[in-house]
């Protein structure tokens, strides 16, 4: 694992960001205060269980939030520039061209009725000022970039003649072709076998660390976040409760939600007679416990977990927001 | 293990006539066919589980409905408990009452018209297990409580759970009926971890209660580590490797079990470095000849190339690989 040094440009820089939902019912808050960042060549995981907001926080740096959702508080930042107020037009500049999107599902985020070259040259020819031949140059660059063999002939092919894995590379390649600084992976193993899930995962981290550029990878497989990241921010019920580097939050889990994650998670390595559980669920959005979101599920939960949520505090070479540790840090001199 | 296995599999087959294009009929052109289940055997002994792994399209899913008799079978034998499972025998509602599956996606599987009373409450009823109305509500409701649920909840429609419950709806229904079998095809695969980790223990616990038989079918293999007594590898429709679970995770030998194991990202092995598989599983339409694996085997030979591997005894394992049966593949423990 090489170290984030802390004086790497911070590409991606997101403060206090809320996202609500205004239904018939009310305002439903998805993403409640989320703080995070991205540095130049490193993978930032973000775990968590279905609904926690992971996917929601990649939707809100693309500009992808619809209404009825809004983002309500908070600021988004990219290379230094604020986008999180920009008109659609200009937020349709940035997306593709500084930041750049790999979906889960590759047969449904390519165009069936176009080639693959149709599409990238398409992609290339909207963000960067090249010819028509220029274009298709760098389209089969690219491809044989993202370890398409034979990418020259490939190029005039359709969606359908490539497999699964084959179809997330041409994704990857389309997500790169102007060479954005940041890349949103949505869960871009999800959908694979395990065998190819760890080429893509290996091509992810080559060309994060070939390009600098910084990646935030959502994922709800803790195995593929261990493969890939350098530090990982843990979600639950729209907001961060840990984050730190890789091995701390994974090894030495300071959260009890990601301890209980971590060991509900059936492990090749180490046997256990019986896993693990957390019992119950994730709350729905529209009834989220006062005080910390966690507390009615914690083994560990004592009085202010119920009444006042716990801010993240450094513990170790993480970050966690749990008031076990808010009161060390308190007492601490 | 003493007494006869349960469940006795051998050389199962399972073929699939593609359509043609109604030009190429006219033709004349030959049928295509895919082996999905291509002469598989196994046995379970009673109150064990066996864990089948393999990647989409290798066949398990498909060998899975074979035994519960949602897909007729095109060779081979199945034997259950001494009897032979045919058409015939499964017309007769017996074996259908002992033998039950749970499927992958608790969203597709309940009705979602039915209130979960009912939903449990059918294979009582269609199998004539209860007398009146009163029993039902009653075995209803102990079985809503065997999983973990209130009896209330048989009043609610499967809307009204999370993904998780309804997984435990499901396992309530499969045991409604007592079977002694059970078929789990990726039973948490549609689940968050936390969430899984409930089911899998509940299956666990209805094991040993009940004395359950499980055939467990995942692409995880962590999982299947966690929950099965024996493991088998498929591969194109192939059985390629069966064994004890430690045997197969400590020592596997069959190049593709190697390396779907090393394949697996896992949390707890931070930093170990991992070599990707090469290439693609083939499409299942055109198969390789010889192993199905050569193409993407370090260790293929010509001999691989045109001649198909059996399943043959290798230590306290059976493999179908002609490089570990000659000798020329070292059997090193995982992860060397």
């Amino acid at each position: 694992m090489t170290e984030p040094s802390p004086l790497r440009e911070r590409l991606l820089d997101i403060r206090d960001l809320v996202v609500q939902f205004e239904g018939r019912r009310g305002t439903v808050r998805a993403l409640d205060h989320v703080s995070l960042h991205v540095n130049a060549g490193e993978i930032l995981g973000i775990v968590g269980e279905s609904g926690a907001g992971k996917s929601i926080t990649g939707a809100a740096v693309m500009g992808l939030i619809d209404p009825p959702g809004r983002i309500a508080g908070g600021e988004i930042r990219l290379c230094g520039q604020r986008i999180d107020n920009l008109s659609p037009a200009d937020m349709r500049a940035v997306r593709g061209r500084v930041v750049g999107m790999i979906f889960q599902d590759p047969l449904t985020s390519l165009n069936p009725l176009f080639t693959i070259g149709q599409q990238l040259v398409e992609t290339i020819r909207t963000h960067l000022a090249l010819s028509a031949a220029g274009a298709r140059e760098r389209a089969i660059a690219l491809l044989a970039e993202t370890g398409i063999a034979a990418p020259e002939a490939r190029f005039d092919q359709y969606p359908h003649q490539f497999s699964g894995g084959m179809r997330q590379r041409v994704v990857i390649a389309l997500a790169l072709a102007a060479e954005p600084r940041v890349v949103i992976a949505d869960e871009p193993t999800t959908a694979l076998d395990v065998s190819v899930q760890a080429q893509i995962i290996e091509l992810l981290r080559r060309l994060c660390r070939a390009r600098g550029a910084g990646v935030m990878l959502v994922t709800h497989d803790m195995g593929v976040i261990a493969a890939a990241c350098d530090r990982v921010a843990v979600m639950y019920a729209g907001r961060v409760v840990e984050v730190g580097e890789l091995a701390a939050v994974v090894r030495r889990p300071s959260h009890p939600y990601t301890a209980g994650l971590m060991a509900a998670i059936p492990s090749l390595g180490k046997r256990v007679q019986r896993l693990a559980q957390i019992d119950g669920a994730m709350p729905r959005l529209d009834a989220i416990p006062a005080g910390c979101a966690f507390h009615p599920r914690c083994m560990q939960a004592f009085e202010p977990c119920s009444v006042r949520r716990p801010p993240l505090v450094r513990v170790a070479r993480a970050e966690a927001a749990c008031w076990l540790h808010a009161q060390d840090a308190r007492n601490a001199p | 293990m003493s007494g006869q296995p349960l469940l006795v599999v051998e050389g199962l087959r399972k073929d699939f006539v593609l359509p043609q294009p109604w030009m190429a009929r006219l033709a004349g052109a030959p049928r295509r066919v895919v082996h999905a289940v291509d002469d598989v055997g196994f046995e379970i002994p009673r109150g064990r589980t066996l864990g089948l792994v393999g990647e989409s399209g290798c066949g398990k899913s498909t060998l899975a409905r074979c035994l519960v008799g949602l897909h007729a079978m095109d060779g081979g034998r199945v034997t259950f408990d001494g009897t032979a499972v045919t058409r015939a025998s499964l017309a007769r509602g017996e074996l259908r009452r002992r033998v039950q599956m749970i499927f992958q996606d608790p969203y597709a599987s309940l009705n979602p018209r039915w209130r979960v009373g009912r939903i449990v409450g059918e294979p009582l009823r269609v199998h004539r297990l209860v007398r009146d109305a009163r029993e039902l509500e009653d075995k209803v409701a102990s079985l809503l409580v065997s999983v973990g649920m209130s009896p209330a909840d048989a009043r609610k429609y499967p809307h009204e759970f999370s993904g998780g419950q309804r997984q435990r709806i499901s396992i309530a229904r499969a045991l409604s009926t007592q079977p002694e079998f059970l078929v789990c095809d990726e039973p948490t695969s549609a689940l968050d971890v936390s969430v899984q980790a409930q089911i899998l223990n509940i299956m666990a616990d209805l094991q040993q209660a009940r004395g359950l038989t499980y055939l467990f079918i995942s692409h995880n293999l962590a999982v299947v580590r966690h929950v099965s007594h024996e493991v088998g590898v498929m591969y194109l429709g192939r059985l390629v490797e069966i064994a004890g679970r430690d045997e197969i995770f400590e020592r596997p030998r069959h190049p593709y079990t190697r390396q779907l194991i090393d394949a697996i990202p896992d949390p707890a092995a931070l930093g170990t470095r991992r070599a990707p598989i090469r290439g693609e599983v083939p499409n299942p339409m055109n198969p390789p000849p010889g192993c199905p694996f050569n193409p993407r085997c370090a260790h293929a030979d010509e001999r691989c190339r045109t001649e198909r591997p059996r399943l043959r005894v290798h230590g306290a394992s059976r493999v179908a690989c002609h490089g570990v049966e000659e000798g020329r593949i070292d059997i090193l423990p995982a992860g060397a």
